[in-house]
């Protein structure tokens, strides 16, 4: 299953919460998906979906869910021990794990070698890590937000791209769009 | 009251709740004031264009932030602040230590230093130069002001502000 295949099944969860999704084919496969003012798309800034994410999940008590990608994380890998050091039990970060920078064409990552986010994870402070297969991120995804606890989600499938249309919404309309819906949640 | 104190008050003042920090000798009494403020979270990060993602997540999420760091960090969050903090329109106060100025014992920053104003203006980033302590006094006004044009916007401080390095 590649990453494409993995958002159309995870969608039925994430439409109802909300969403900050990592840059390029991520955010072209969500809004192609179903475009909804509870995704944040982002359309620069590699690596800091779960910065943004981590940001929202300490402000307000609405369930936050970052989709990153393990090439993501890799550039902002002190996240982690953001995200394990305090604390947002409102906060998912779901890492796709397909070994690739999947946007730039599948050139592979060290997460795809010797290096496990998984195991980062762990050791930067994140109590609840979960490593699962592509078949079993839905429910993964599900029990993590059942649960209530901040949950970093690491979601192996393989490496591989559908082409897509660049998103053209304007991000100053997509960003007021997500903070109305936010605070319409919060009120 | 001292001219750390002043500077965590005015964050608190205009509703800034959310504070981000890398370490900084200079403004360490206001990393300290912010730790200690009942008001202000501070989550520290580890690299300034990280965050820059905290405090665009914290003013979505309906929280005022801000972010306190070296001038070095203009180096490392040049495309963070163009792609998201200006791209998507979000204001973001950057209190920050303008190393390598007068009274400056390390030659290594005048080099970040020599290029930070340019750098700044090339990124239409409006920039606050405080040089003598009276200089602190538009602080407040900088905070409203950053809020109101959602843009970045940068302080810089320097060694002679701070009394000398």
């Amino acid at each position: 299953m590649i990453r494409s295949e993995l958002l159309k099944n995870l969608y039925p969860i994430l439409e109802k919460h909300f969403v900050v999704c990592n840059i390029g084919l991520p955010s072209q496969e969500l809004h192609q998906l179903g475009d909804r003012e509870n995704f944040f798309y982002m359309l620069g800034t590699m690596g800091l979906s779960s910065s943004i994410g981590f940001g929202l999940a300490l402000n307000q008590p609405q369930t936050i869910i970052s989709i990153d990608g393990d090439g993501s994380v890799l550039t902002n890998l002190g996240t982690l021990s953001t995200i394990g050091n305090n604390d947002a039990d409102n906060y998912i970060l779901f890492i796709v794990d397909n070994g690739s920078y999947g946007s730039t064409g599948d050139q592979p990552t060290y997460a795809g070698g010797r290096t496990s986010l998984t195991e980062v994870a762990k050791a930067c402070g994140c109590e609840n890590v979960v490593e699962c297969q592509d078949t079993e991120g839905p429910a993964t995804l599900q029990a993590a937000i059942d649960s209530k606890k901040k949950t970093v989600i690491v979601c192996k499938c393989e490496s591989g791209n559908i082409k897509l249309p660049v998103i053209d919404t304007d991000p100053v309309v997509i960003r007021h769009r997500f903070m109305a819906a936010l605070d319409a949640a919060n009120s | 009251m001292s001219i750390s104190d002043k500077l965590v008050n005015d964050l608190a003042a205009n509703q800034v709740n959310f504070v981000t920090t890398v370490p900084c000798k200079q403004l360490g009494g206001v990393i300290d004031g912010i730790e200690k403020h009942a008001d202000i979270k501070h989550v520290p990060c580890n690299k300034e264009d990280e965050g820059i993602g905290l405090c665009a997540g914290a003013w979505m999420g309906g929280t005022r932030p801000a972010i306190i760091m070296q001038n070095t960090a203009i180096g490392v969050t040049v495309n963070t602040l163009v792609t998201l903090t200006q791209f998507y329109r979000m204001p973001l106060p950057m209190l920050i230590s303008y190393r390598g100025e007068l009274r400056e014992p390390v030659s290594c920053q005048v080099e970040m230093a020599v290029h930070t104003k340019a750098l700044l203006d090339q990124l239409l980033i409006p920039t606050y130069h405080f040089h003598q302590e009276s200089d602190a006094e538009e602080f407040d006004t900088i905070l409203k002001y950053c809020f109101m044009s959602k843009k970045p916007v940068a302080i810089l401080t320097d060694a002679n502000f701070w009394g000398g390095y």
